[in-house]
This record gives structure tokens, C-alpha cells and sequence, in this order.
């Protein structure tokens, strides 16, 4: 009845993840508390989870980010605490069995549950408005990503109530991921998480490309569109090439791990290899997938920050889309130490470097973008000067990993570790704050407290350093990743310093937490009445703040690359019109969370083999999506007299304000 | 230094200094060698993360190599760093003095609110990075080729063939020329070149001295193959850099690098051992175990590595015999069996 579902699936025995999973029930039970004792169900269902509104769904995954950022951090801490604990001759307070799945944890939540949704959700709220667009070109398909990503982090979540989490790595090689060395529901918890979360992002990314395809304003040329948007469009194409990859490598290993097949075992003529070949063939381009949009939050940043256009605007979509090419033929410098003939890794190390030149065009024009300019000190400059320090050396130890004979010795090592945090950290995560931080307003129409932001910017950059910059020196010595106790009271300073690090990073998490809440208190006293609070450049900043929920109400016509700024320069920004026309919209429909609801309820079943579950969730979520398919009620139009008020009291504020 | 020398530490990559120093060797004169050894190190981990301080005195392993295999792959490591400094140190410097220098308070800078492209400044910018990626790729295509590990070393002396086998969670080395084998402990004569031939029993692992140089990963069913030479006497710290199950954190062995004659006498010692690896301890051997002691066995059963590599050893056939069978049969298109040199048991 139950599959392999028994009550023994409850780890009761284990303090730390019944604490854990206590940590969740109570903060559970306080929103549900908290929504039902503000009566606040109805809005909730039919203004946020029905929404198919890009701004909602941009907003709720950038909730999830921040709500699975804290899940990953409390894994880094505890990894952190082991290694700290565990390098002098005790043992630490967590055996293998939990450290294992907790390396495994902290990879894949941050990366498919944190950055991802991160970098979607900020693609989601910024590129239909930087476009001139009203929403993405299918809205609904939207809340469908949306709720499928959710349904893949509410899988990994539970893993850690209800059985436990894969304990092989971020990666899951085979062959220890297969069924004989893996017996238990860990691994097939990852499966479906990824694979479900994996159809949402696929789909984002589809929606993304046509939205940035098709629906950009009247004059708005390949060449016109912002930086942000072209690096969302590659990092869409990424998604659409690799992530089918990822799909069809998981597959095969549900298909050796749960009908019997010999795709990546050891006997029968499986072949490993070619699993670590398929899944960093995804691997990689994923990485651009997520510092791509990255890197267009900064140049957005900087050019308005800096007064001043982005220098060599040409030359920064020329590189992104270089690094969008190049980064599909790379993936093998994750293995150098594979085996493969020295031409093999020789051409792929070099492909790797050549990355490197249009990255560095990209720092040297934000670099110039600067010069001459005007730079005022905000929390998203101070994110991306950051950025440009701290991604430069994480640039060059990478470059360094790409010489094959240098790999030799700190493949897997913690300096590999290190260089990937500083990467991912320095680049990617750095890049979303300032993205947070910059377009918060725009999305709520309060700003964020600068103060608390710049506390929280200043922790995370020194506990970054201090928490990695010991782990180079780790991986120089010889230390490797993934050990849950070293027994060398040498290394045992080193790995204090990089606790006290993940220390200060927390205090960073805990100040950005504060700056919410002090925000939304005092969200009277920081109110951007204007919708363009920082002096922007791009349409964004054209609509009010937050914009109404038709973004434009009427499509604007672009003549510069730098749209809205040549708006205000010819004073024609924020016009009252002669005449407003009827606007056609969207209607919100809850089939997206339904779908991801059955999604979610169909991966729980597959791991735990409950068969006639699986079938009745796989039919439910298909059922639900052709019924919704017959819906002929999905449109309106909004009367051209709502959108006339609405636009006449925005622009009134606009003039009390100035 | 001196708590490095201490016999208790069960360190990765540390070398216990009793086996650095030569014997016999004058303390003061070994004192002022390593001090000035610690220098150079500093000053070369200085150049490459800054951090010098943090350091103290202790062993770096990859800086301070045991072995021509990793002293070039030091060289390549410092000068490809210096290489990239040349653009790194500028772009930080610059990043922080236009930031201060252009900021919005300092009304005494320029200012010029349109300007955005320069064809001299692109220029430079897209060809800075080329010269030195062009520079540092041929370094790459020139060393990858020279340290390819498969690579045999260039040496007078006849190189000495190690079999390797990695088990959950334990190294098995076996010596086919000396007939003998070890768990957990390599030994290997200094300026020798030592040829590894490695597998693995069940999951990926890789085999990594940090002092001596490459890893290699190993794979169940496939051989990959590793050179590597010692030139100075010690006790290097190997063990596996990828991650492979619960025991990974014990799967370490030490590399001892030993005189001539004292490698005699170790394969002495271990002909002396009181039990050979049979196809039967083999067996024991493979199933999972945890920091598990160094043991020796004083004699192999022949072709037991082929069995391992060939997946075997539990009786069945064996791959290579398997798919010569495979062969056979589909260009004969005849059912029959096949006795092969390679497969003494025949295929069942």
C-alpha cells in the first residue's frame, strides 16, 4: 500500500535532524498562524499562488531563494563546524552517514533551489519591464515553472523528515549512486527533485527566450536591448540546450536504478564514464547559466550608479554571447585526472581559458564604465565592486585548474572548493543581492535600508575571505574535499578560520533578514514614489513602483539604447496621455500550482514506490493541465477608465513628490 | 616545524621531517636548509593568494615536492599564476582607484556622462587577455603533452610495475615483479620510476600523493595508468581525493619512499608475511571495511589484478574472455566455447 514507506523512514533517533525538522514545523505553523489570524487566505491564493503575473511569480521565487538560501547555509555551517571540530583528533559531532548527506544537501539546494530560482526570479521581475512588455509571452506556462521548482524543493525538504537525502556528492557519479551502493531513498529523492525542478526551469527558460524574442517594444532592436536582457536570453539558451541533458542522464539512472538497466553500473557493460561525461556536459553550462544574468545585473548596476552608459555596450554582448558558445565545450577540465589522452585534456583546457578573455573584456568595461563617471556609493555598487575584486581572483585560480597539470594535483582538492565558492559566491550570489537591493524597490515601491544592506554586504565580503581563502591554502597542502574528520592538528587553525568565516557570512545572512523586515516597517519612510528612485536608464524605471500590474499603459516606442534615460532627456518621460486605450491581460488560474502540487505529491510516490500514488499524481497534474487547456476564460480586457486613474493618480504622486 | 615532526600525526600531505632529513645529516646545517626552504615557500605561497602570514611554517605540500612530476607541475602552477597576475593586479587596483576616485563626491573629477566607447581602450581590453591566454595555452599544450600521465618518465633505471587496486575503503598494492602485495602502504625506491596500473573494486575513487605529484581516478572494469617517481627519502601521506562512501575520510595509505636497500628489505619482510592474497582473502579483503591497518602479503595468486580489472573475481566470467567470446561468435556466428590464455578458470 505504502511502497517502502514505514514509519522506521522518520529518523526519531537523530537529535540534530529532529531539531531540524521541528526548526521547519514551527516556522510551518507560524506562517499558517500568521496568515490565518490576518484573515489573509483569500489574497493569498488569488493575488500570489493563482498569480500569472511576471512580478508575482519573479517575487515568490525570489522568496524561495532566500527561504532555501538558509536551509543551504545551515548545511555550510554545519559542514564547517564538523571539519573545524573533527581536525584535531575528536571526532566531530556528526558520523558519516549525516555528514555525507549533508555535503550532498548544501550542494544541491544552493545551486538548483538558492541560485537558481535567485537568478529566474529576478529574470522574471525585471526582463518583461525592461522591454516594454506587459507580461512574459505565456503567463500561465510561468506559474507552471514556478510551482514545479517549488514542488522539487519541497521534495528535498522532506527528505530530511521522511527517509534522508542522497549521500553522493552534488553529482551523484554513478557507480556510487547506483542501486547496489545506494540502496536507500536518498538518492531517488534527488532524482525526482532535479527532475521535476529541472521540467520547471526548462519551461522558464522557453517562456523567457519568446518573451525577450517576441515581445519587445516597437524600436527596440537586438542591438537597443538591455544588458540584463541579452544576458537572460543567453542564459535561456543555455537552459533550453542543457538542461535536456541533465533530464535524459537522470532518467538513465532511474532506469538502472529502478527497472534493473545498465546505463552507468559497473557490470553489464554500464559505463560510468559516460554519466560524468552527460551530467558536466549540463554541469557546465550551468554555471554560466547562472553568472550570465549576473553579470547583467552588474553592468546594469554600474552604468547607473555610475551616471554614465555602459562602456563598450557592443563589446559586452559580443562577449556574453562567446561565453554562451564557448561554455558547451569545456566540460571535460572537471576531469582531467580521468584518463583521457593528453590532446584530449590539452584542447579542453585551453577552450576553458579562452573563456576567460571575454570575461575579462566584461571586468575591463565595468572598469570603464566607472572612469568618468560619477559613482555613488550604494549597497548594489558596494555588492559589485565586490564583485569585480573578488571574481577576478576566483577567475584566475580557475583559469589555473584549467591547465591540465596544475588540475593534476588540485583536482578535488579543497583549492578547487574554494574556487568554485569564490565563483559562485563572488559572482553569482554577490550579483543577486545587487540585483535584490537595486530592483526591490521597483517591485514593492519601498527601498531597502541602506544601512542594514551595507552591514550585511560588509559581512558577507569579509567572511567570504575568511572562509576560503584558508581553504586554498588547504588544498596547497593536500587536503581534500568531502572528509568528515582529518585528524591533523595542523590544518585545525586553518579550519577554525573557516568556521569563525562562515561565522561572519551568517551574521551577513541574519543583516540582509533585518533590512527586510526594517524595510517593510519602515516602508512609509523609504517610499519611491517616483518608480525611478536611482536615476535609471532603462525602461524598468519608466512605470511606477511598484509598476501596476499592467506594467505599461501604453507600449512604449525605444530610439536609444538607453531608453528611458533619452526619455528623460527629451522630457517626454512620465507623460500624461491624451487617451488611454483598454488593455488586454491574463487571467490568474491556480491550474500552475495544482500541477506543481501533483508534481510534488507524484515524486514522493516514485520514491518511495508507491505505485498506484505516482499513477494517480502523474494523471492528476496531466488531467489538470488539459482541463485547464479547454479553459476559454483565461483573458479581460481592463477598461481604458481604470487604467486612466490609475495612471493619473501615479503621476500625481509623481509631482507631490518632486 | 616541530609539531610536524611529531610520529603521532596521521596528517595528509604532511611529511614527517625524520624522513626528509638525510641520515646523519649536521642539525644545524639541516636547520638553516629548512628555514631557507620555509622562506622560498612563503614567499611563493605570498605571490600566489597573499596570505603569507597566515602560514606560519608549516608543509605545503604542492609547493614543496618530493618528485620531478610534481616539481614541474609546481613550476607550472607558480608561473602560470605570475602569468595571470600580470592582469589581475591591475584590474583590482584599477577597480578600487576609479571606484574611489570617480565617486560621486568628488566633484573634481571628470565627468563625462555620454562617453562609453573607445576603440583603443576595446582594443587593449580584448587583447590583453588574448596575448596572455595565447601564452599560457601553448605552456598548456606543451606541458599536458610532457605530463600526461601515462606518460613513461624519462630515467636510467628500469621503472618498477605497481598494480593498484582501490575497495571500499582501503588501497591494495601488488608488486607483480616482486610477488608481493600491501594494504594501505606503497613502497617504492627513491629516483626510481614507478608505473601504476590502477582499478578499482567497486566505486570511483583516485589515487593522489600530493608530494609526489598527478592522480589518477580509478574505475571498476577499466585501467587507467600513472607515473610517478620519488627522489627524496619519506613518508608521504596518499590517499583518495574522490569521495566514495561512508569510509572515504579513513581511505589514506602512506607512500614510502625508501633507499635501494631498504626496499630490499621491505619485500623481504613482506615475502615474510604470514598470508598470501588468494583469490579467497581477496575476497575478505574486498568486502567493506573502515581504517583499515597496513598489512602484507607474502605472495599473489597469479593474474588476481586481471581478475579485479576483468571483474572476476566472484567467479564469473571474465570481461575480456567474455567479449573475445562475444567476438568469436559473431564472426564464426557458431555457439561454442572458448578457453583463453587470459581466463585460466574457462568461461562456464
Amino acid at each position: 500500500m505504502l511502497g517502502r514507506l514505514t514509519l522506521d523512514a522518520i529518523p526519531y533517533d537523530n537529535p540534530i535532524v529532529m531539531g531540524a525538522v521541528l526548526f521547519m514545523v514551527v516556522c510551518a505553523l507560524a506562517v499558517v498562524g500568521g496568515i490565518s489570524h490576518f484573515r489573509l487566505w483569500r489574497p493569498l491564493w488569488s493575488e500570489w499562488l493563482t498569480s500569472v503575473d511576471h512580478k508575482n511569480i519573479g517575487i515568490m521565487y525570489i522568496v524561495l531563494a532566500i527561504v532555501m538560501l538558509v536551509r543551504g547555509f545551515s548545511d555550510a555551517i554545519m559542514m564547517r563546524a564538523q571539519q573545524a571540530l573533527a581536525s584535531d583528533g575528536g571526532a566531530g559531532y556528526l558520523p558519516p552517514q549525516h555528514f555525507d548527506q549533508v555535503f550532498t544537501a548544501h550542494g544541491v539546494i544552493m545551486i538548483f533551489f538558492m541560485a537558481m530560482p535567485f537568478v529566474i526570479g529576478l529574470m522574471n521581475l525585471v526582463v518583461p519591464l525592461q522591454i516594454g512588455a506587459r507580461d512574459v509571452a505565456f503567463p500561465y506556462l510561468n506559474s507552471m515553472s514556478l510551482w514545479l521548482t517549488t514542488a522539487g524543493a519541497v521534495l528535498v525538504n522532506l527528505s530530511l523528515a521522511v527517509g534522508n537525502f542522497a549521500r553522493t556528492g552534488w553529482l551523484a557519479y554513478p557507480p556510487l549512486s547506483e542501486l547496489h551502493f545506494s540502496p536507500d531513498v536518498g538518492v531517488d529523492y534527488y532524482i525526482w527533485s532535479l527532475q521535476i525542478s529541472g521540467v520547471g526551469t526548462l519551461l522558464a527558460a522557453v517562456n523567457m527566450i519568446t518573451t525577450i524574442l517576441r515581445l519587445r517594444a516597437p524600436g527596440m532592436t537586438m542591438m537597443r536591448v538591455p544588458i540584463f536582457t541579452w544576458t537572460s536570453l543567453c542564459s535561456s539558451m543555455l537552459i533550453v540546450a542543457a538542461f535536456p541533458i541533465l533530464t535524459a542522464t537522470l532518467a538513465m539512472l532511474s532506469l538502472d536504478r529502478y527497472l534493473g538497466m545498465h546505463f552507468f553500473t559497473n557490470a553489464a557493460g554500464g559505463n560510468p564514464m559516460m554519466y560524468v561525461n552527460l551530467i558536466w556536459a549540463w554541469g557546465h553550462p550551468e554555471v554560466y547559466i547562472l553568472i550570465l544574468p549576473c553579470f547583467g545585473i552588474y553592468s546594469e548596476v554600474i552604468a547607473t550608479f555610475s551616471g554614465k552608459p555602459l562602456f563598450g555596450y557592443t563589446s559586452m554582448v559580443y562577449a556574453s554571447v562567446c561565453i554562451t558558445v564557448l561554455s558547451f565545450i569545456v566540460w571535460l577540465h572537471h576531469f582531467f585526472t580521468m584518463g583521457s589522452g593528453a590532446d584530449v585534456n590539452a584542447f579542453f583546457g585551453i577552450t576553458t581559458m579562452i573563456i576567460a578573455v571575454p570575461t575579462g573584456v566584461k571586468i575591463f568595461n565595468w572598469l570603464f564604465t566607472m572612469y568618468r563617471g560619477r559613482v555613488r556609493f550604494t549597497t548594489p555598487v558596494l555588492w559589485t565592486i565586490g564583485f569585480m575584486v573578488t571574481f577576478t581572483i576566483g577567475g584566475m585560480t580557475g583559469v589555473l585548474l584549467a591547465v591540465p597539470p596544475a588540475d593534476f594535483v588540485l583536482h578535488n582538492s579543497l583549492f578547487l572548493v574554494a574556487h568554485f565558492h569564490n565563483a559562485i559566491i563572488g559572482g553569482v550570489v554577490f550579483g543577486c543581492m545587487a540585483g535584490f537591493n537595486y530592483w526591490f524597490p521597483k517591485a514593492t515601491g519601498f527601498r531597502l535600508d541602506e544601512r542594514l544592506g551595507k552591514i550585511s554586504f560588509w559581512c558577507w565580503l569579509v567572511g567570504f575571505y575568511l572562509a576560503f581563502m584558508p581553504l586554498y591554502l588547504l588544498g596547497l597542502m593536500g587536503m581534500t574535499r568531502r572528509l568528515d574528520r582529518v585528524d591533523n592538528p595542523v590544518w585545525h587553525i586553518y579550519l577554525v578560520v573557516a568556521m569563525v568565516g562562515a561565522g561572519i557570512i551568517f551574521c551577513g545572512i541574519l543583516a540582509q533578514l533585518a533590512q527586510i523586515f526594517v524595510s517593510v516597517r519602515d516602508r512609509v519612510a523609504l517610499k519611491d514614489a517616483t518608480g525611478d528612485p536611482w536615476n535609471g536608464r532603462t525602461l524598468e524605471w519608466a512605470v511606477a513602483s511598484p509598476p501596476p500590474f499592467y506594467n505599461f499603459a501604453e507600449t512604449p516606442v525605444v530610439r536609444a539604447r538607453d531608453a528611458f534615460w533619452q526619455m528623460k532627456r527629451l522630457g517626454i518621460a512620465h507623460r500624461e496621455l491624451p487617451a488611454y486605450h483598454q488593455i488586454h491581460m491574463p487571467r490568474n488560474t491556480g491550474a500552475g500550482f495544482i500541477v506543481g502540487g501533483f508534481a510534488a505529491v507524484l515524486g514522493f510516490a516514485l520514491v518511495w514506490h508507491i505505485w498506484w500514488l505516482a499513477i494517480g499524481a502523474f494523471a492528476g497534474a496531466i488531467v489538470t493541465a488539459i482541463a485547464h487547456s479547454f479553459n476559454e476564460n483565461r483573458d479581460y480586457h481592463v477598461p481604458s477608465e481604470l487604467v486612466a486613474l490609475t495612471e493619473a493618480r501615479y503621476l500625481q504622486k509623481r509631482l507631490q513628490e518632486a | 616545524m616541530d609539531r610536524l615532526s611529531n610520529p603521532g600525526v596521521r596528517g595528509r600531505g604532511i611529511v614527517s621531517l625524520s624522513g626528509v632529513s638525510p641520515v646523519g645529516s649536521d642539525m644545524s646545517a639541516d636547520r638553516a636548509f629548512l628555514s631557507s626552504r620555509v622562506l622560498r615557500r612563503m614567499a611563493a605561497v605570498a605571490a600566489l593568494a597573499g596570505t603569507a602570514p597566515l602560514l606560519g611554517g608549516c608543509q605545503v605540500a604542492l609547493l614543496d615536492p618530493m618528485g620531478p612530476i610534481g616539481a614541474a607541475e609546481k613550476s607550472i602552477i607558480l608561473f602560470a599564476t605570475a602569468l595571470m597576475l600580470i592582469v589581475v593586479v591591475p584590474v583590482i587596483v584599477l577597480t578600487l582607484a576609479f571606484a574611489w576616485h570617480y565617486r560621486a563626491s568628488n566633484t573634481d573629477a571628470v565627468y563625462a556622462p555620454e562617453w562609453e566607447h573607445s576603440r583603443a581602450i576595446e582594443t587593449v581590453v580584448w587583447a590583453v587577455p588574448c596575448l596572455i591566454i595565447a601564452a599560457l595555452g601553448t605552456v598548456t599544450w606543451i606541458s599536458t603533452h610532457r605530463l600526461d600521465p601515462y606518460r613513461p618518465i624519462a630515467s636510467g633505471e628500469k621503472p618498477i610495475p605497481v598494480e593498484v587496486v582501490s575497495l571500499d575503503w582501503k588501497w591494495l598494492f601488488i608488486y607483480p615483479e616482486q610477488g608481493v602485495a600491501s594494504v594501505n602502504e606503497l613502497a617504492m625506491p627513491v629516483d626510481v620510476p614507478v608505473e601504476f596500473r590502477l582499478t578499482s573494486s567497486s566505486v570511483m575513487n583516485a589515487f593522489f600523493i600530493p608530494e609526489l605529484g598527478s592522480q589518477i581516478y580509478t574505475m571498476a572494469g577499466m585501467q587507467s595508468r600513472l607515473g610517478l617517481m620519488a627522489s627524496r627519502v619519506g613518508n608521504y601521506e596518499g590517499f583518495s581525493t574522490n569521495y566514495s562512501g561512508d569510509g572515504f575520510s579513513g581511505m589514506s595509505f602512506t607512500a614510502r619512499a625508501m633507499s635501494a636497500a631498504d626496499f630490499a628489505s621491505w619485500v623481504k619482510n613482506a615475502r615474510a608475511a604470514p598470508g598470501a592474497l588468494t583469490l579467497a582473502s581477496y575476497r575478505a579483503l574486498a568486502r567493506p571495511s573502515e581504517d583499515v591497518k597496513v598489512r602484507y602479503y607474502s605472495a599473489v595468486a597469479p593474474g588476481l589484478y586481471h581478475d579485479v580489472l576483468n571483474q572476476c573475481t566472484g567467479g564469473g566470467p571474465c570481461r575480456d574472455a567474455a567479449m573475445s567470446l562475444a567476438m568469436a561468435k559473431q564472426a564464426l556466428g557458431a555457439n561454442f566455447s572458448l578457453c583463453s590464455p587470459a581466463d585460466p578458470r574457462g568461461t562456464p
